[in-house]
């Protein structure tokens, strides 16, 4: 049992490439019941977004499980053989393939570092594959664990505040003027694309109230059903400018079309509530004397892009910290990996009964004290012979079980109904292991059957 | 008992101001951490210190000016800890911490003063901490002035640093402001009329203009216009942030003014 990633991505592969990989959300469950129906794959989740195409799985045989998957992703077009992917296919599996899944949950290998979609696509793929029971004990686990490691990158790094588009890098600094944008109203003035790419992220951070002026009302008037808001005559809007909070300036104008004068009056109206003014037109459009105005906040594009740059570099500060964060939690789930072996489990297994069994042994010998040597070992020859008939129908549905496609699972149950601890903590509390695996007295038992069955389910055991 | 608790106090704000105020340049998170651990502690040594010697005291005398100070830093403190609980707003504690330090290492260098009043009916139980509750308001309306003066200045020069980014919006602080005042005039007004009250009891007169009351009134003009200027013509923003750090003046002044008439030569 092998996890592996089988993909491409807008760091491998063109456009033209992608779009043709890409599943449609309609078909998903078909191909995703495809993926699963090939030989060796016991579990199967489709990633497919604009940016990547990836197929998370977990296969038999690494090599062939790799070449299943790639026949799978080629099948989807006719035009396109499994050969013609290779230069753009990457294959990673164990480690690397789960560190893949949480970097890219984590958007630390968006294109945008740091933006926030993935992790919903990453949700829906996941869903759609509960959906069609296409994912098991391994995957699940897995991807809820890098759901859960994204938030904690999210909550635990900066990466995501940080505005490195100029559109963005204008509602940050308005979050630093305003801090609730929902009452804000914002007045586009032309229609730019950048300005409209502003006014959407304005939108989209929460502003309701729009406001919308062009030369050409029948285009004003456009804008403003697009966006759910208002047109304002263009030979108007300065005397309307005190009613919004943020102005967004982008015209083709060749001169000033906002002077000091109007923004003084507009601040004087507003009975000096701030405004942020937004010039992202070249050549500029608001006169930058509006900057010695009290209470008034002007900004234009070359003020936007050294912010921009500005956090550039604050983003792959964090993205290292987050990359941390990814390698600490890869490690995690390899612990959990490590314990779901058969071989592992089965010695576990075997040496917890030899101890108590060697204890209890000890312990009636020890009020027995007149029993004669055979009798000694009759009695020994009970305890071991009570201890391999209760454990021998588990060994044998281990062993048997251990290339089917639950063997994961029974190894889980076995682990909990024994209390067997993990073996793989033991490399990280190194000593510790033969303590916690032959030390324990029944009430820890209790205690730690406690603690492991609330988790049962969903969460990973955090060590 | 008191005594002992109040040098723990002063020890833990004096070590919370230094971590603030490295917190206000560096970009580290786990700073305001420590440094709100480090301020609650001490506020909880400050309550038992204050609780200690309430229980202590042996008669229903009105506290010294010490003690009012004292008490005007435990406020302060508590304000920024249920601010900081609600808005999370770190950056608070740099600027409060310290001015509660300051209050409180003023009442413990300050000589002990006598009222020069004598009680009556507790009116001036009542005036002390009425007037010292208005007087915590106008300092957080003096720290968030301050703020906001800082994050403006900022946003003008574009200087995007790390102080930058811990100041919260300027509207959260213009609001805080305002709410700073509107809670703290009445409190201020009340606390003036009981001051008056007390004086007619024991002195005859409500008012002459002793450095305190002088004071006092000036003050209470000031914030009323600075008040009525807000409600009425807009005196928000950037102008509310620049009266408020002077009404604050005034405020000083007037304990100033507390100070000098038990010690200095008006009596």
């Amino acid at each position: 049992m092998h996890i592996v990633v089988v993909g491409l991505s807008h760091k491998t592969a063109p456009v033209e490439i992608r779009e043709k990989l890409a599943v449609p959300e309609s078909r998903m469950g078909e191909a995703l019941t495809r993926l699963c129906s090939y030989q060796g794959v016991r579990e199967g989740i489709l990633l497919s977004t604009c940016n990547r195409v990836e197929v998370y799985a977990v296969v038999d045989e690494i090599e062939a499980g790799y070449g299943r998957i790639q026949d799978f992703l080629a099948d989807a077009h006719l035009s396109l053989s499994s050969e013609q992917l290779t230069p753009h296919m990457y294959w990673h599996q164990g480690d690397r393939a789960i560190s893949h899944l949480f970097r890219v949950a984590s958007s630390l290998d968006s294109m945008i570092v740091g933006e926030s979609q993935i992790l919903g696509q990453i949700k829906e793929a996941f869903d759609v594959a509960l959906t069609h029971k296409t994912t098991g004990i391994i995957l699940n686990k897995v991807v809820k664990k890098a759901i859960s490691v994204a938030k904690r990158v999210r909550t635990e790094t900066k990466i995501a505040e940080m505005a490195v588009s100029v559109s963005y890098a204008a509602v940050e600094l308005a979050k630093k003027i305003f801090s609730d944008l929902s009452e804000k109203t914002v007045l586009l003035v032309g229609a730019g694309e950048m300005a409209k790419l502003a006014a959407r992220h304005f939108i989209a951070s929460g502003v309701r109230h729009v406001r919308v002026t062009t030369r050409n009302p029948q285009h004003a008037l456009e804008l403003a059903n697009r966006f759910g808001g208002i047109a304002v005559a263009f030979e108007e809007f300065r005397e309307d400018m005190a009613s919004a909070d943020i102005v967004l300036v982008s015209t083709g104008a060749a001169h000033y079309l906002v002077s000091e004068d109007d923004v003084q009056r507009s601040i004087k109206q507003r009975m000096n509530r701030p405004m942020f003014l937004i010039d992202i037109s070249v050549p500029r459009n608001i006169d930058p004397a509006v900057r010695h105005v009290d209470n008034a906040f002007l900004f234009d594009i070359d003020d936007l892009k050294a912010r921009v740059e500005q956090n550039r570099g604050g983003r792959l500060q964090e993205a290292e910290k987050a990359e941390r964060m990814v390698v600490d939690e890869v490690v995690i789930v390899r612990q959990w990996l490590q314990s779901l072996e058969v071989t592992p489990t089965i010695m576990a297994l075997r040496m917890r009964v030899d101890d108590i069994k060697r204890a209890e042994v000890e312990k009636t010998l020890g009020r027995l004290a007149n029993l004669s040597a055979p009798e000694r070992e009759l009695v020994e020859a009970m305890a071991s012979s009570i201890v391999n008939k209760l454990i021998h129908n588990t060994m044998v549905t281990l062993k048997a079980e251990v290339n089917s496609s639950e063997g994961a699972a029974f190894v889980e149950a076995a682990r909990r109904f024994f209390s067997l601890s993990d073996p793989a903590v033991s490399n990280v509390n190194g000593s510790a292991s033969s303590a916690s695996e032959t030390g324990h007295s029944s009430q820890e038992d209790i205690r730690n059957t406690e603690e492991a069955t609330p988790r049962a389910g969903s969460k990973m055991p955090d060590h | 008992m008191a005594a002992m608790f109040f040098v723990v106090t002063m020890a833990l704000y004096f070590a919370a101001t230094v971590s603030y105020l490295a917190y206000l340049l560096r970009p580290s998170e786990a700073l305001s951490k420590v440094s709100l651990g480090m301020t609650a502690i001490g506020f909880t040594s400050h309550t038992i210190a204050l609780v200690a010697r309430m229980v202590g005291a042996t008669d229903v005398s009105p506290p010294g000016f010490q003690e009012a100070l004292s008490f005007v830093s435990w406020m302060l403190i508590l304000v920024f800890l249920v601010v900081e609980y609600r808005h999370r707003l770190h950056v608070l504690g740099s600027f409060i911490v310290p001015l509660a330090l300051v209050s409180l290492v003023s009442a413990a260098a300050l000589p002990e003063t006598v009222p020069t009043l004598t009680p009556m009916f507790h009116t001036l139980w009542v005036h002390i901490t009425l007037s010292m509750l208005g007087t915590v308001g106008f300092a957080i309306a003096f720290v968030a002035g301050l703020m906001y003066l800082i994050q403006d200045g900022l946003l003008k020069s574009k200087r995007f640093n790390v102080l930058y980014s811990k100041l919260p919006a300027l509207d959260f602080l213009d609001h805080l402001n305002q709410q700073s005042i509107v809670t703290g005039f009445p409190l201020l007004t009340l606390g003036i009329i009981t001051g008056a009250l007390s004086a007619e009891f024991s002195r005859g007169s409500y008012l002459n203009w002793n450095p305190e009351q002088t004071w006092a009134v000036v003050t209470w003009i000031f914030y009323f216009v600075v008040l009525m200027g807000r409600l009425t013509v807009g005196w928000r923003a950037k102008r509310a942030a620049y009266l408020t750090i002077i009404g604050f003046a005034g405020v000083i002044l007037t304990l100033i003014g507390v100070v000098l008439k038990s010690h200095g030569p008006v009596s």
